[in-house]
This record gives structure tokens, C-alpha cells and sequence, in this order.
């Protein structure tokens, strides 16, 4: 087992699918992040004000406006009710995220995303122990606690720490030392706590995670039974308690990961090397049989399920 | 339950409230942490004068988003958005530095246009209505009108001229014979763009300065009426002090202390007296 772990991830996906498709999603959503910070750049680099604005909130083609609907929240619990724009533009950004997966903000828009995946990947290449772990609820508290700090002092609070608006803010319109709290994530991520800003504390992924609880575009375990325990799929996710419940599911269980903690980042489809998982709606009712245990207490008809 | 003192919890509940606590008090201590910056960062330094229209500073920290659209459609890169640990206001927000670039209060006020929170009140529709600052005469030792000279730029500048600011005509009284055309700020026209500041013919700092409204101006004083204002009485239906008025029995000019001397001034009016007329 301990040979095993220091195996790289995914060495079986890439020899049997190849580099590219081995990382087919992880470079899509690098070209996404790119692309969406790069929608933001092309004003202040070359003069072309398609997007204007930040994350926080944006004005595409002088018509659509755009606002990160937790910052919206902050400000009304704050004391201030915003302007019909502000809220529009929540109300967008919000629906969008419950119809697509709201955590999907996190690993295919966030720029800090790009950050702590290095401090994931440098974690792993340095086989450093992973550190604290805090529990899986914690984001909620540190969500509840912004929203008092928000109420209490009528602020927008989160946005005097936010590395997500410091560093895309930082980027367009000036950067000062707001790279501390980005070099503070990286640093915390790889030697304090593997995975822990994003998966663990960030109360803008909590916020948007609630938003997708019940989204539709859904990772299913479909080919569960062709799981070969390779455990690539956990190594290599960010969230990977969100697997379990449906690639180690019975029969009867949905293949689906129905966790509102899955970013549908997509990199469980890259690594696994016999193609268990695939994107999907939440309403996907394809039977998927579980797997074949090796010693089954009781025999069980596999493909009958559903 | 108090004959079993040693009764174990549930192990579940036990891990639960155990979990809640350690979850509630590290919050409570990021809380403060947090609550700490937030109120350190409300702070806005003298110099970081917020756009037109921009709400007070304690609700202007919970209406802007930080999204820079103000910024992006100030057509003389007036506005910026605070560095952090550069610049003094709040990460984020957006402020102008007068005497680097100042406010060229446009007709159509874009930037209170973009803000898509209210952030910059909407209610603003004439920019001569806007109160970023006030600007204030500060150094008047070194104000080249002050010394006597003709150098009249801020007050040729100033987009309300004659208004926001006048010359103020007085004797000079180092070389007897001359005149100081005193510039003289009037904080009922004045907008606060900054243009003043700005155009100051001193190097480095300017010798007239915008500053905050709140540090600018004291509030004017509730007990102390000014009588030429209101004529109303100090305190309504009690007294009536006597008004003074030149004649006997008054403490007046024309006969101290009631002495009436010869030759004197006689009052053909009836002088007032408590409860007269009431």
C-alpha cells in the first residue's frame, strides 16, 4: 500500500489514454480560468472594455451586469440594500451557479483555484503529510461568522480578506501587496494543511456550494463496477469524501455525486484509467451496478439494478 | 442524573458538542481577528477623497462591492482603487488623490452612473450639488495672496468661480499701502474636486487643500442662537430679555449704567418691559 501512494496519480490513465486525455479536463479548466481572467485583462492590456469590472462585480458589453451574489448577501445583511443592477446581477450569477453546479465557480472561474492546485501538486510531489484537517463543516462556520462580522460591523467584511478578490482585483487594477494573501493560501495549503483553503475554509466556496445543492450537472460513477481500486480518483480530488457514497454505492445506490462539495472539476474522469466516471445530469437514471466484491457475503446479480 | 455522577454522554453528542465548540470558538477568534481589520480599515485617510455621490464612509463600506466600474468610467483616470498597503483607504475602494489628479466634475457624473450598488448615490444629478470634500486655505503663511502677491490660480481654477471661492479684499498691513486679495473657500458652494488643491503654484504640498467634510468643518453650535437668523425669542413664552436699545434704564451706550447726561440722546420709542404686553 505505501509503494502505492508514491506512485504518481494517474500513471495508469496516462499510459492507457495518453497525456492529453489523461488531463483532458485540467487543461480545460485552466483555458476556462484563463479565459475567464483573461475577459478582465483585455480592457486593461490592450484597450478592449468588453469586461469591465472584477469578480466582485462586472458590466460585459455595456449591457450585462454581473455581481458575486455572496458579496451581494454581505452588503444587504450589512444594512445596505443595493441598487437593482447589484441585485440583478446577483440574481444572474446565482441562478446560473444553482443550474450548473455552484462549486463549478471554483474550479473553472476562481483564479485562486490555479494556486492552490499548485500547492496540492507541489504537497504531493514533496510527500509532505497533510497536515491539519478541519472538519468538513468548518467553511460553514467561517461562512456564519463573515455574515455576523458582516451584520456587526456593517460592513462587507469578507472583502477586507477575500484572496480571491485580492489577487483578480490585484491583477486588474493593481496589485499593492495584495500577493500576501495569495502567497498566505499557497504556504497554508502546502505546509499547514493539504487541500485546506479551498476545501476546507473558504466561505465563498461554502456560499456557492449551498447555491449548487441542487444543481444539475452532475459526475456520475457510472462504470463503478469496472473500479479496479487504483485510488487515483481520491488522490487526486479535492474533495474526496464526495466519491465514496457513490463509486462504493450498491446497486441500488445512485451513481451520481450528489454532494454540493463536488467542484465538478472533473479530474476523477481524467486519472481513472478504466473511465468509471463521466459528466452527467442529476437525473441520469442509467442503472450502474456496483462492484463485484472479491468475497461476497451473499451472491448478487450484477446489471439488474434500477 | 445526580445520583450518577460519573454517567458517560453519548459518544455522538459527545463528539458533536465537542466539534460545535472547537468550530464556534475558532471562529469566534478569526471574528475577531476579522473585526478587528474592518475597523481598522474604516479609517480613511485625509488625503483619500471618495468619488461624487459616495455614501458616508460607514455605509459606503457596506455598499461597495469594490468592483471598479467608477474607475473604468472616470474619463480622466481621476479614480483609482485602493492598493493594499499602499494606499491608505479600504482594500479596494475606489478614492482620488486632489492633487494628483482631480475630480473634472463631468456634467453627467459617470461614475455615479456605473456603480451598480448605490454605492455612489444615484440621488446625485448635479454635480454641483456633490460634496467629495471641502477645500480649506491651510497654509497661510505660505499662500502667495496671502503675502500681497497676485497668483489668484485656485480661485481661476475653481469650476465655481466667485463662488466656491472669492477674493476677499484687505488692507495689507506689512507694506501699509497695499491690498491682500484673500482666497476665501465658501463650504455651501464648494464641492470638493479638488481643482484648487491641484493647480497650487507651491511645490510638493498646496497651500490650499481639500479635505474630508468631517474633519473640514465643525458641527455649528445648537446653543447658540444667531439673533439675525431668528428673530424667535431665546426660550418660547418664558422671558423676553429686553433688546437694547439706546435710552434710560438700559444698559446702553448712550447712558451708562442708566445715567442719563445732559444733552443725551432721548429715546422716542417705548422701550420694552417684562410682561407689558403679555
Amino acid at each position: 500500500m505505501s509503494a502505492n501512494t508514491h506512485l504518481p496519480v494517474g500513471h495508469e490513465a496516462i499510459r492507457d489514454k495518453g497525456l492529453i486525455r489523461a488531463h483532458k479536463y485540467l487543461i480545460l479548466r485552466r483555458l476556462s480560468q484563463a479565459f475567464f481572467l483573461g475577459l478582465f485583462m483585455l480592457g486593461p492590456w490592450f484597450g478592449i472594455w468588453w469586461v469591465k469590472g472584477n469578480l466582485s462585480g462586472s458590466l460585459t458589453l455595456d449591457i450585462l451586469p454581473l455581481t458575486d451574489p455572496f458579496i451581494a448577501v454581505q452588503g444587504i445583511v450589512a444594512g445596505h440594500w443595493p441598487e437593482l443592477t447589484a441585485i440583478f446581477g446577483a440574481v444572474i450569477v446565482a441562478a446560473v451557479y444553482a443550474l450548473i453546479g455552484g462549486r463549478m465557480y471554483c474550479s473553472w472561474v476562481c483564479p485562486v483555484n490555479a494556486v492552490t492546485d499548485t500547492a496540492a501538486w507541489a504537497h504531493r510531489r514533496m510527500d509532505l503529510p497533510k497536515g491539519w484537517q478541519p472538519k468538513k463543516n468548518t467553511r460553514f462556520y467561517v461562512l456564519g461568522m463573515v455574515l455576523i462580522v458582516s451584520a456587526v460591523s456593517g460592513t462587507i467584511a469578507w472583502e477586507f480578506v477575500n484572496p480571491i478578490s485580492m489577487l483578480h482585483r490585484g491583477l486588474i487594477f493593481g496589485m499593492g501587496f495584495a500577493w500576501t494573501f495569495v502567497v498566505a493560501v499557497f504556504l497554508f495549503d502546502l505546509f499547514v494543511s493539504r487541500r485546506g483553503w479551498c476545501s476546507h475554509i473558504c466561505p465563498v466556496g461554502a456560499f456557492y456550494g449551498l447555491l449548487g445543492t441542487k444543481s444539475l450537472m452532475r459526475v456520475s460513477a457510472q462504470e463503478r463496477a469496472a473500479c479496479d481500486d487504483c485510488m487515483d480518483c481520491f488522490a487526486v480530488c479535492p474533495e474526496m469524501h464526495v466519491i465514496s457514497p457513490a463509486l462504493r454505492g450498491k446497486d441500488e445506490d445512485t451513481p451520481l455525486i450528489l454532494s454540493p462539495d463536488c467542484t465538478n472539476c472533473g479530474r476523477c474522469i481524467d486519472v481513472c484509467a478504466v473511465d468509471v466516471f463521466q459528466f452527467t445530469t442529476r437525473f441520469d437514471d442509467t442503472p450502474a451496478p456496483g462492484r463485484v466484491r472479491e468475497k461476497p457475503k451473499t451472491t448478487r446479480k450484477i446489471g439488474k439494478a434500477a | 442524573m445526580s445520583a450518577k455522577p460519573a454517567q458517560k454522554m453519548d459518544p455522538a453528542r459527545r463528539r458533536f458538542l465537542q466539534d460545535a465548540a472547537r468550530g464556534t470558538a475558532g471562529c469566534a477568534v478569526a471574528g475577531m481577528g476579522l473585526m478587528w481589520m474592518v475597523q481598522d480599515a474604516r479609517a480613511l485617510p485625509e488625503r483619500a477623497i471618495r468619488p461624487p455621490g459616495a455614501l458616508p464612509e460607514e455605509d459606503f463600506l457596506a455598499s461597495c462591492i469594490r468592483c471598479g466600474l467608477c474607475v473604468r468610467d472616470c474619463p480622466y483616470d481621476t479614480l483609482v482603487l485602493a492598493e493594499l498597503g499602499v494606499d491608505g483607504a479600504a482594500t479596494g475602494t475606489p478614492y482620488f488623490t486632489a492633487r494628483d489628479i482631480p475630480c473634472e466634475m463631468c456634467d453627467d457624473i459617470p461614475c455615479v452612473a456605473a456603480c451598480p450598488t448605490g454605492a455612489l448615490d444615484k440621488d446625485l444629478t448635479d454635480i454641483d450639488d456633490s460634496r467629495m470634500g471641502l477645500a480649506v486655505l491651510i497654509d497661510q503663511e505660505t499662500c502667495l495672496n496671502a503675502l500681497g502677491l497676485r497668483c489668484d490660480v485656485c480661485y481661476r481654477v475653481c469650476p465655481l468661480i466667485d463662488e466656491a471661492i472669492t477674493l476677499e479684499r484687505r488692507h495689507n498691513e506689512r507694506s501699509g499701502h497695499h491690498a491682500i486679495f484673500m482666497p476665501t473657500v465658501h463650504s455651501d458652494k464648494c464641492t470638493g474636486c479638488g481643482k484648487c488643491e491641484k493647480s497650487c503654484v507651491l511645490p510638493g504640498e498646496a497651500a490650499i487643500k481639500v479635505l474630508p467634510i468631517r474633519t473640514a468643518r465643525a458641527p455649528s453650535s445648537e446653543h447658540y442662537k444667531l439673533g439675525w437668523e431668528e428673530n424667535n425669542p431665546l426660550v418660547d413664552e418664558l422671558i423676553d430679555l429686553p433688546d437694547r436699545l439706546p435710552g434710560t434704564g438700559t444698559d446702553n451706550l448712550a447712558a451708562p449704567g442708566g445715567f442719563e447726561a445732559e444733552g443725551a440722546f432721548q429715546p422716542t420709542m417705548k422701550l420694552p418691559t417684562a410682561g407689558a404686553d403679555g
